[in-house]
């Protein structure tokens, strides 16, 4: 089995457009779905779901979500948290007015409004660019936090504040609420995950997607192919917004139970989410799941190798973590803006070549 | 005289030349103060290679920015089949079948030649977002469909080995093509060209010249063109504008032109590059 695209010749356009165009990488990834849907949900512990692989799953989709509007649009938005939260009190009032519709139509719907309010806050992006698009972004973020606690409706006058998850269940199978086993959820957020990115792979590979790219590389030159920039960028928004408003909806529901909409969906989300996909990589499918792995397993490992093992005190633990993170924002930025998806490009394209460099 | 025949002439080599496709009616463009375009009107015809020539900053990309709909200018009207132009946005020019590339290379660096070149065909993919999410049927025709006609430009200009490299990667001059080949996957009813072969060598430059002249030859197209080096000029063109400082101060075939003495004095006698 070597790393090869000879011997493995495209006759079609079709073919050559696929997701993966070698061999080796697509049994990869079909490998990595059976590991996924059959295998793991036996061999995965409680926490090992619950502090690993849930989050790590939700944070990829919104990692997609942010990927699509930042690293192929190139519009910069710090609204993730705020869009999260949306999707989240959607799922929580779509829920609980109508219990009897199934949670998986819910979170979708959350989804689908959203991408309605994305929209709605994109379209300052027609007229405000870079810097002050983040800042408008940022005032949706703040505004969405503040709508949420402010206005009773949203969590059903509970005397907490909060929102919290009644019990639901997919194929008579409860999926949320306290009695969940977390194989079920994480089975949820997969099957989730595999959707979204296979239609995000497939958004970015055609039409759309080339339009995106092309406002993000240039925009006059964009105009001038016919892209009319106010509509690729909404679109952007719409569906960026419906990954981040899925990912909200799982997280409330699926991962926490219950939200302090401050706490959950606070700035520091839009900022975890915006740091996973530039270390992952920007404009990389790929790199939103490596970012999204990166951010969620290191805390878990320094958790496991510096506090338990060798008996560091927490707090520097955590001091620690911030600095990890904050180094390699500083690096990747000045030295990779392609992140670890590039990396991983660049070493599998001197294993197509290995052993012989030319 | 051209406009003794309304309806077309036969140039030396035997092309069939049109009527009137786009026509310019007193056009005045300013800047604040400055008067980048001062009362400038001329035609150009259907299938026709028409140059603009003149010295730095004598307006000739403002010309075919206003073309292109960048630059609304303040007096004047535009005319493209037989029809006045409304103002419009550029991405509305382009969708009537006007492509152009730019005098500095505005081609999408982040992205392979073949992306590059596919984003040429953008207003004439028409499936919607659902169904290009879910790769179905329609997304995946249309996809194939326009590869096959990209393919076919990428035979054309010669750039077939570079297909997969992203364009920030390649050097100047195949960029230059690159551009050319965006602007023609779009099938251009005009094609409008800012310098296309400025800071080329001699072979380069056949090159483009060739293609051009091809292009006009195998698709019809009608180009309109800007270039510095009079040579290329003299050869491609049926028919010259010379701008100066704003103002058009020759119209012609490339012969009358060159004969034309406000042209010598304002133009060929000035020094240049
Ligand atoms: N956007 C703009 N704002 C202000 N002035 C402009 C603008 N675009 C062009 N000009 C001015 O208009 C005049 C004509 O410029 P233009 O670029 O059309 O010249 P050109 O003939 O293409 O020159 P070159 O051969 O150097 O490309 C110049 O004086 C230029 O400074
Ligand atoms: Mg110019």
């Amino acid at each position: 089995m070597f790393y090869r695209e000879a011997g493995d010749f495209k006759t079609s356009y079709k073919d050559d457009s696929q997701t993966f165009p070698i061999r080796f990488d697509r049994r990869g990834y079909y490998a990595a779905l059976l590991l996924g849907f059959a295998v793991l949900p036996f061999l995965l512990n409680d926490y090992w779901t619950n502090a690993v692989f849930i989050p790590f799953l939700i944070y990829a989709i919104a990692a997609l979500g942010l990927n699509i509007l930042v690293g192929y649009c190139g519009q910069l938005s710090l609204g993730t948290g705020g869009f999260m939260a949306v999707g989240a009190y959607a799922c929580y009032k779509l829920t609980t007015a109508f219990p009897d519709i199934n949670i998986v139509f819910h979170i979708l719907a959350a989804g689908v409004i959203t991408a309605g309010v994305g929209v709605l806050f994109g379209l300052p992006s027609l007229r405000i660019k870079g810097f002050y698009l983040a800042v408008a972004t940022l005032a949706a973020q703040f505004f969405l936090v503040w709508l949420f606690n402010r206005v009773p409706w949203f969590y059903n006058y509970s005397a907490s504040g909060q929102i919290s998850m009644p019990e639901r269940t997919v194929f008579g199978i409860p999926v949320t609420g306290a009695q969940v086993a977390p194989w079920a959820g994480y089975l949820v957020c997969l099957a989730f995950v595999v959707l979204l990115a296979w239609m995000a792979r497939n958004l970015t590979r055609g039409a759309t997607g080339r339009k995106w790219m092309a406002i993000r590389d240039m925009d006059i030159a964009a105009e001038i192919i016919g892209v009319n920039p106010l509509r690729a960028k909404l679109t952007a928004f719409a569906v960026s917004s419906f990954y981040v408003g899925i990912a909200g909806a799982l997280f409330f529901s699926v991962y926490l139970g219950a939200v302090e909409v401050g706490e959950a969906f606070g700035i520091e989300k839009s900022f975890a989410v915006l740091f996973m996909i530039i270390i992952g990589g920007l404009g990389s499918i790929f790199g939103s799941f490596a970012g999204a792995a990166f951010m969620v397993v290191l805390p878990v490992l320094i958790k496991l190798v510096l506090v338990d093992s060798w008996g560091w005190p927490t707090d520097l633990a955590a001091h620690i973590r911030l600095m990890i993170v904050g180094a390699l924002i500083i690096i990747f930025l000045i030295a990779e803006p392609h992140g670890m998806a590039q990396l991983w490009r660049l070493a599998k394209e001197k294993l197509r070549l290995w052993p012989f460099p030319h | 005289m051209l406009d003794a025949n309304p309806e077309g002439y036969t140039t030396a080599d035997g092309r069939k030349i049109g009527g009137v496709l786009m026509e310019m009616r007193n056009i005045t463009l300013r800047f604040g103060g400055v008067k980048a375009i001062t009362d400038i009107s001329f035609d150009i015809r259907e299938g026709e290679i028409r140059a603009i020539i003149g010295p730095n900053g004598a307006g000739k990309s403002s010309m075919l920015n206003v073309i292109s709909g960048f630059y609304v200018p303040q007096e004047g009207e535009v005319w493209f089949h037989g029809q006045r132009r409304a103002p419009m946005k550029p991405y509305e020019v382009a969708r009537q079948g006007i492509a152009r590339t730019f005098q500095n290379i505005a081609l999408f660096d982040g992205m392979s030649v073949l992306d590059n070149i596919m984003t040429g065909r953008l207003t004439m993919m028409k499936t919607g977002l659902f169904s290009q999410a879910l790769w179905w049927g329609r997304a995946q025709a249309e996809e194939t469909e326009h590869r096959e006609k990209v393919e076919r430009i990428i035979d054309f200009l010669e750039i077939q080995s570079i297909r997969k490299t992203p364009v920030g990667r390649l050097p100047y001059g195949l960029k230059k093509r690159v551009e050319l080949a965006r602007a023609l996957a779009a099938e251009p009813k005009l094609l409008l060209l800012d310098e296309p072969m400025a800071g080329m060598n001699v072979e380069e430059k056949e090159d483009m010249s060739r293609f051009i002249l091809d292009v006009n030859d195998e698709f019809g197209t009608t180009i309109a063109l800007i270039e510095h080096d009079m040579g290329v000029v003299m050869d491609l063109s049926d028919r010259v504008v010379v701008m100066d400082y704003g103002k058009k101060i020759g119209d012609g075939t490339p012969d009358e032109v060159r004969a034309n003495q406000a042209v010598i004095d304002a133009y060929l006698g000035v020094a240049h590059d």
